[in-house]
């Protein structure tokens, strides 16, 4: 194991995930006006359809499917003993994961060509862009080249993963695995690095507190059966600013 | 019995001269910035037209507002109205892509003009001319449409034709709308309606939206605010729009720092007309979602029950039990909106069919509808004038006597159908009776002071119309006399009791609008 091997796949995990949440927490608490993803529809509706829709689905599944093989090893393994489940699995897996890159190259051309979008680019947009499209590209050729990923994936990965979070990495056998996939963990953990200081963030503030939350929302200045009894105190809440 | 307050207004449409400086005052004070161009949270437009966003009313193009499914009784019934373009299920279905959202286009593409041009092109065989650009993409465009594109009947084929009010009119009545001749129009000033039953508010899925309990404003809160955009598609009015610069969404927030100051918003401060009425009402929180649930016949006038008497004792009494102060009380008993309202029945609600209980109401204009054109015989004035004199040569004339009384309303320029479309979802009847109130006011002011209509021919009027002389002299007064402290009653903001007042206001100082300060396009680094 080079020294290279032990940074990229003991250190750099923790370096990412450390940078991930801290980073996370002080910009929604410091800068929470931008925790959010600008929103170009509004602009440009026809194109940005073709491609948002398919890349937040096929990102949706390729994230998830990702996450079970991590979590639930053993379950995948089960699934998958039989070829039939296991060519269904890739396959949907896959399909979704062709949908994502579309929908990135689409999104990537409508960013660069269109001329009102243009207004609304950063360089940290379209950097975020090509990181996203290199590590799906190399997703892509590692289901086609390496099969079959959901079962190493389980079988390898995951115990790995698993030992970076028990805190006690263990990273002999993704150092043996070929270049293509070393590069995609690395690129994944990449990922996780620059995820603050992104537009990425707008995946935490996914808003399911919606589901539970009564339709109407009133907000009340000051407690309005207090606010008529002179022997309470109407607010007992200071501003944030002061 | 949940007592509160609203704030609450009455536009009065036969006054309002369509001379958009509402519009200019609001824009100058909160949306003069980058992104917020195209916005115009008070807007003015010509009716008959398609208004702004082109066909806002049209639900079936931007899904706005709330829909009944069942046609049920609605009684207690909770529930049984939805979201037609947004809700839990749509909305968080197209979080990636909202099919229903207004794009840039449906507005228009914000401009400006190359001034510099005129004064820095180099000498040469042509004029200069100082050409549009974009202010979004900052390149030359081809200006298609801009704010009140259709302003005064301009492109009547395009806009006012196009009408969504017209839907139910025949064929016939049509036409003779359009009739050059025929021809009349009326300004309707648009700004949020501050609703009781807000689609924004119900939309947003992170609860960015919300409806302040003391007076009923709906804001938005931009630090929760993530840019879902639902509150667009959601508000049938179309009063909130999205900040393609900032990534958030902003909507008419009635001039809260100024109402809690005790004055006028911008827009009724400086109206012209003298059109606009303020005040707060007390209503029952309760009956909200019963109200909005009402089957379509009842709902106008269930809409505008539920506003409650604020000298009944026994609402003051709840009132009180539930809070409100003794100045907002006050306050709603003098409030010119109770009156316009509930007393007089003069005013109704713009498209109460959306359900969103909005909170603006307006008094039809009578003139545009009663004045009809008449042959007048002008050879004696012309002889009198001598023939170096000009005179309208033509002997038309723009009638608008009260010989008639009220059989001309029916006979209107404008067909009742179109009137009852806008202000009382289809019933022909409730506008009839706002119109005629107008009428009996007119007579009964002209009998009182020119005199050539007869005591009993006003009083006639007034009883037909339901009104009494005292009645009369008193809308007679709100609508032509009245002062600021008549249209405006504005309750107590009750500061010394707001957090906000212990809040550091240093780092607003200095700023517009919003106030923002940094790069907002960006997205972290
Ligand atoms: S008019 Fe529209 S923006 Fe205003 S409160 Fe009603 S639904 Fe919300
Ligand atoms: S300022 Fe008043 S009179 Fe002028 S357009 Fe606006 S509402 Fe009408």
């Amino acid at each position: 194991m080079t020294s290279l091997d032990y940074f990229l796949f003991t250190a750099f995990p923790y370096v990412a995930i450390s940078v991930f949440v801290i980073g996370s927490i002080y910009r929604y608490t410091r800068k929470g006006y931008k925790v959010s993803s600008l929103s170009a529809q509004f602009l440009e509706g026809k194109q940005g359809f073709w491609g948002t829709v398919p890349f937040h689905f096929g990102m949706l599944v390729v994230f998830l499917g990702h996450l079970l093989a991590f979590l639930f090893p053993a379950g995948v393994l089960a699934w998958n003993s039989n070829p039939m489940r296991l060519i269904a699995h890739e396959g949907i897996g896959f399909t979704f994961a062709v949908a994502l890159l579309v929908g990135l190259i689409i999104l990537m051309i409508r960013r660069l060509t269109h001329p009102r979008l243009k207004a609304v680019n950063t360089r940290m947009d379209l950097f975020v862009e090509l990181v996203l499209l290199a590590q799906v590209i190399l997703g892509c050729w590692i289901a086609l080249g390496y099969r079959w990923g959901s079962s190493w994936f389980a079988a390898d990965l995951s115990p790995y993963l698993w030992s970076i979070l028990k805190l006690n990495p263990q990273p002999e056998a993704v150092v043996a695995m070929p270049l293509v996939i070393k590069a995609h963990i690395v690129g994944a953990f990449s990922i996780f690095l620059i995820f603050p200081f992104t537009r990425l963030i707008h995946i935490l503030v996914a808003p399911f507190h919606y589901i539970w939350r009564p339709y109407q929302v009133v907000i009340w200045n000051w407690n309005k059966k207090d606010i008529r009894d002179s022997t309470t105190p109407w607010s007992k809440a200071r501003p944030r600013n002061n | 019995m949940d007592i509160r307050s609203q704030i609450s207004m009455v536009f009065h449409l036969d006054k309002c001269i369509g001379c958009h400086t509402c519009s200019v005052a609001c824009k100058n004070i909160w949306t003069d910035r980058k992104g917020a161009e195209y916005q115009w949270w008070n807007n003015v437009e010509t009716k008959p037209g398609t208004g702004y966003p082109g066909k806002w009313e049209d639900q079936d193009i931007y899904k706005g507002g709330w829909e009944k499914k069942s046609n049920g009784a609605g009684n207690g019934e909770s529930g049984d109205i939805k979201l037609k373009g947004a809700g839990k299920r749509k909305g968080l279905g197209n979080i990636f892509h909202n099919p229903n959202l207004p794009v840039i286009d449906d507005y228009y593409e914000p401009f400006t003009y190359k001034y510099l041009d005129l004064i820095e092109s180099p000498a040469g065989d042509d004029q200069p001319t100082a050409r549009p650009v974009s202010l979004i993409t900052g390149k030359h465009i081809d200006i298609k449409m801009g704010p009140n594109w259709d302003d005064d009947l301009g492109g009547s084929p395009d806009y006012a034709r196009n009408d969504p009010n017209l839907k139910n009119l025949t064929p016939a009545e049509r036409e003779a709308m359009f009739q050059l001749e025929k021809m009349a129009f009326f300004y309707l000033p648009r700004i949020c309606n501050h609703c009781l039953n807000p689609g924004c508010v119900a939309s947003c899925p992170s609860g960015a939206l919300y409806k302040r309990g003391e007076d009923g404003i709906v804001l938005v809160n931009q630090e929760v605010c993530r840019g879902w955009r639902m509150c667009v598609t959601a508000c049938p009015y179309k009063k909130t729009y999205y900040n393609w610069h900032t990534g958030k969404s902003e909507k008419c927030i009635l001039c809260f720092p100024r109402i809690e100051a005790g004055l006028a918003p911008a827009c009724m401060h400086s109206c012209v007309g003298r059109i606009r009425y303020l005040g707060v009402v007390l209503y029952d929180a309760d009956k909200i979602q019963d109200v909005a649930s009402a089957p379509e016949d009842e709902l106008v006038n269930r809409h505008m029950d539920i506003m409650l008497d604020p000298n009944d004792p026994e609402v003051i009494e709840a009132a009180k039990q539930n809070g409100v102060a003794d100045s907002t009380i006050r306050s709603a008993q003098a409030s010119p909106i109770y009156k316009f309202v509930k007393e007089w029945g003069m005013a109704l609600p713009l498209h109460s069919e959306f359900r969103t209980l909005p909170m603006l109401f307006y008094v039809p204009p009578l003139l545009p509808v009663m004045a009809s054109l008449s042959r007048a015989n002008n050879a004696e004035q012309a002889e009198k004038l001598g023939a170096k004199t000009k005179f309208w040569s033509d002997d038309w004339l723009y009638d608008t006597s009260t010989e008639e009384l009220f059989g001309t309303i029916d006979q209107a320029r404008f067909p009742l159908q179109y009137m009852a479309n806008l202000f009382s979802a289809g019933d022909t009847d409730m506008v009839r009776e706002r119109l005629m109130k107008l009428m009996a006011v007119r007579i009964h002011r002209r009998h009182v002071t020119v005199g050539d209509v007869s005591k009993e021919k006003a009083d006639g009027a007034l009883h037909e119309a339901g009104l009494t002389a005292e009645m009369a002299d008193a809308i007679y007064y709100l609508t032509a006399l009245a002062k600021f402290d008549d249209r405006f009653v504005i309750p107590a903001a009750h500061r010394e009791q707001a957090i906000e007042m212990m809040e550091f206001t240093g780092d607003k100082k200095g700023n517009t609008g919003f106030g923002f300060k940094e790069g907002t396009a960006q997205r972290g680094l």
